[in-house]
């Protein structure tokens, strides 16, 4: 059969469509975005009625698909791993209710952080929540792990995680698809209606059957197929190796043949007495695994006085960062190579806003408008604005995560810093900023919000944004009083016309909003695009 | 046959229709292929590289390893020089010498020409000016390609046919022009290697 050449995220995406889903739900975030997208521009998926709009958060995605599995449907969630964060509660809490409909949950890290604020590990998460996790290693394991993780979904009534990184998101192979196309489940409903009722007396039921499975999870991982136990002459050392991790240890050899033992990881809980048997026969085990140090610590014990384990805690590879095929030669004392110095001439060309945007007139006017304040006093969030945090804007004073710019800015000014500036984009003010809000309303806080309205998710894409068009009435509706909403066009001809509106809200003891609106830049270019196109086939 | 392809630029500079255009052509020899790329924040304005792999037999790691890249692609001098640390002893630096220049502290275009020319193997032209001559001013891209052609170790025609396929929408004055650009980047290369 043809071979695909598929991103790792569109093999995910294909692989959910071949296998019966009804729908997936997301918000948008690097690197996970194009599962959804690829679900959102597939003919099939139209024709067959599969939802696929993009979800206000994390959170509510990850509740909606919970739905759909009541129902009987199959249903993808997909985010980015702080955005698993976000929707925690129903994660774990789903895997205490669990499935009917087949449900998997799709989490992208991002070690070494090329586009996020952290490299936290999504298999905490998974372990935490105990639920079984599925770690690819190349994009057709993407592929045949998203039917294999449906199916043990449903037989066994558990959501199951899928953990993937930037590396594996983002790049490209050949896929060879399954002949044969699965047809959506019917509508079905749990044969126990009290199933996702989560009353203590019926938590504590399904609590203990969750604790009971975790065995038969672990006998699925002894006997999964993503899970090898490669043998190899010099027992020395023996290698457990984690998902993506498993290419940059074969690049390091030509014939793909690893002298040592290799115990090639995708499927947790771990496959015990596959590292029972490794434990046996080898020495040492070094472990080679893609963000923290999971499966390591645990074979290595607290006090490290079982195993001889070697990995990232004890410097044999690095604590942080993404692993790659130099690193892992090191770790096996294979001879490493290198090119070329980076001259000393070579700059660094960060990101920036792009040519034109119209956060850059906003941020103009902000800080012109603060000039006689003291330094500090602006919360941010996430979002292509902060970018403002660098040269030569330099005009914001913090990033933590979705939302958290009003929040912060209410605590600075309950602690005496009045006043206290909050920068939110339009998608990320409907993702978790009018919760936030509201706390600021309800007590009168001296804030003055800047919702920075381009009309669309830009950081990840130019994805459609849930606060389209609403954003005034959302303020209203929360209680922002209607003379404090203040609706601003920043352009440069109207520089001095915003500075004045932003300094009378910044004088105002209370809440004011301020929403500078224009649309994005690389939005109407390509719209204008998209309309030239369509006008020239129809000429 | 192996190809270790480290391609560079600045975001919207056009690397990853050069990946594909490769790609397409490796495919269509049946050829493994692994292509990383850089998607989200770094897109704007920034730097941007890509992993390209083609190979006749299964290839392992989606990164290439440092000091084993056969070629760096680069769309613009300074980003060329950033990823040297990926050049094998063997390997050729391709090099567009039109600055992109987005950042304050752009170092002088004259001290990164006597960088790139301390390389062992590079080849550095004008893309942007080839282009123009060729009559596209837009495909600087399509002339590195085809400045890279003779190191790709494949058939130049498999390389035609992959632009007359990937520019197959745009209709056939667009192919032609890509065409010509491809050929006028080949053209250089050959003539100073």
């Amino acid at each position: 059969m043809q071979k695909l050449l598929l991103l790792g995220d569109e093999a995910i995406a294909q692989a959910a469509l071949d296998a019966g889903l009804s729908g997936i739900y997301a918000y948008p975030g690097t690197p996970s975005t194009e599962i959804t997208e690829f679900v959102q521009n597939s003919k099939f998926a139209q024709d067959n009625h599969i939802h696929s709009k993009w979800s206000t958060n994390e959170k509510t995605a990850m509740e909606s698909a919970l739905g759909m599995s009541y129902a009987g449907k199959r249903a993808m969630v997909c985010m980015k791993h702080v955005g698993l964060n976000v929707a925690a509660d129903p994660f774990i809490n789903s895997a205490i209710t669990g499935s009917n409909g087949g449900m998997v949950v799709v989490a992208a890290d991002d070690p070494s952080m090329h586009s996020s604020q952290n490299e936290q590990d999504s298999r905490f998460f998974g372990k935490f929540a105990l639920v079984p996790i599925l770690e690819p290693a190349n994009q057709q394991e993407a592929y045949d792990m998203v039917h294999y993780g449906f199916d043990f979904s449903e037989k066994y009534m558990v959501p199951v995680l899928m953990r993937i990184t930037t590396r594996l998101a983002h790049s490209r192979s050949g896929v060879v698809r399954k002949k044969e196309i699965r047809n959506q489940n019917e509508l079905k409903l749990p044969s126990d209606l009290r199933q996702f009722v989560l009353l203590p007396n019926i938590a504590k039921k399904r609590y203990k059957n969750l604790l009971k499975a975790q065995s038969l999870f672990t006998s699925e991982s002894e006997s999964s197929p993503f899970n090898n136990y490669i043998d190899g002459p010099d027992k020395s050392l023996g290698i457990v190796v984690c998902g993506l991790a498993y290419n940059y240890l074969l690049e390091n050899f030509a014939d793909r043949n690893v002298p040592n033992p290799v115990l090639k990881i995708g499927q947790y809980p771990i496959p015990r007495s596959l590292v029972e048997k490794m434990a046996d026969e080898c020495d040492e085990i070094l472990v080679i695994e893609d963000g923290y140090p999971m499966v390591e610590e645990l074979l290595k014990g607290y006090l490290g006085r079982g195993l001889k384990v070697k990995g990232r805690l004890d410097g044999t590879l690095p604590r942080d960062g993404e692993l790659n095929p130099n690193l892992i030669a090191v770790a096996l004392g294979i001879k490493d190579t290198f090119g070329l110095p980076v001259p000393d001439l070579v700059v660094g060309r960060p990101p920036s806003l792009c040519s034109g945007c119209p956060h850059i007139d906003s941020y103009h006017a902000m800080t012109e408008t603060l000039q006689e304040l003291s330094n500090g006093r602006v919360f941010s969030d996430i979002g292509c604005y902060t970018l403002g945090a660098l040269k030569p804007y330099e005009a914001i004073n913090s990033c933590v995560d979705m939302g958290a710019s009003i929040t912060m800015a209410k605590g600075a000014a309950d602690a005496g810093l009045i006043p206290s500036v909050a920068v939110i984009g339009d998608s990320t003010f409907t993702h978790s900023g009018m919760t936030g809000l509201l706390d600021a309303i309800n007590e009168k806080s001296p804030i003055t919000v800047m919702i920075l309205d381009n009309g669309t998710t830009a950081m990840t894409g130019g994805q459609d944004s849930q606060a389209f068009g609403k954003i005034e009435d959302i303020c209203k509706g929360l209680g922002v009083e209607e003379s404090h909403i203040r609706v601003l066009k920043p352009l440069k001809k109207y520089h001095a016309e915003n500075v004045a509106i932003m300094k009378e809200e910044l004088a105002y003891h209370g809440v004011s909003v301020l929403i500078p609106r224009r649309e994005c830049i690389v939005s109407i270019d390509k719209r204008m695009r998209e309309k030239f196109k369509k006008t020239n086939s129809t000429s | 046959m192996k190809k270790d392809i480290i391609l560079a630029g600045v975001g919207g500079q056009g690397i990853i229709s050069i990946a594909s255009i490769i790609g397409y052509a490796a495919l269509k020899q049946e050829m493994f292929l692994k292509q990383s790329e850089v998607h989200g924040m770094s897109q704007r304005g920034g730097d941007v590289m890509s992993n390209l792999r083609i190979s006749h037999s299964e290839i392992a790691s989606d990164l290439i390893p440092f000091g084993q890249a056969d070629m760096i692609i680069s769309i613009e001098p300074l980003e060329a020089l950033r990823y040297l640390p990926y050049l094998s002893g063997e390997g050729w630096v391709i090099t567009n010498l039109r600055p992109f220049n987005n950042i304050p502290n752009y170092p002088e275009i004259d001290k990164i020409i006597d960088e790139i020319a301390k390389v062992p193997h590079h080849i550095a032209l004008d893309a942007d000016a080839t282009a123009k001559e060729a009559g596209s001013a837009k495909a600087a891209n399509i002339v590195m390609l085809g400045a890279a052609s003779p190191f790709l170790g494949m058939a130049y025609e498999k390389l035609e046919d992959a632009i007359r396929y990937t520019f197959r929408k745009k209709g056939d004055e667009i192919i032609e022009l890509n065409l010509k650009a491809l050929k006028a980047g080949r053209d250089f290369a050959e003539q100073n290697m």
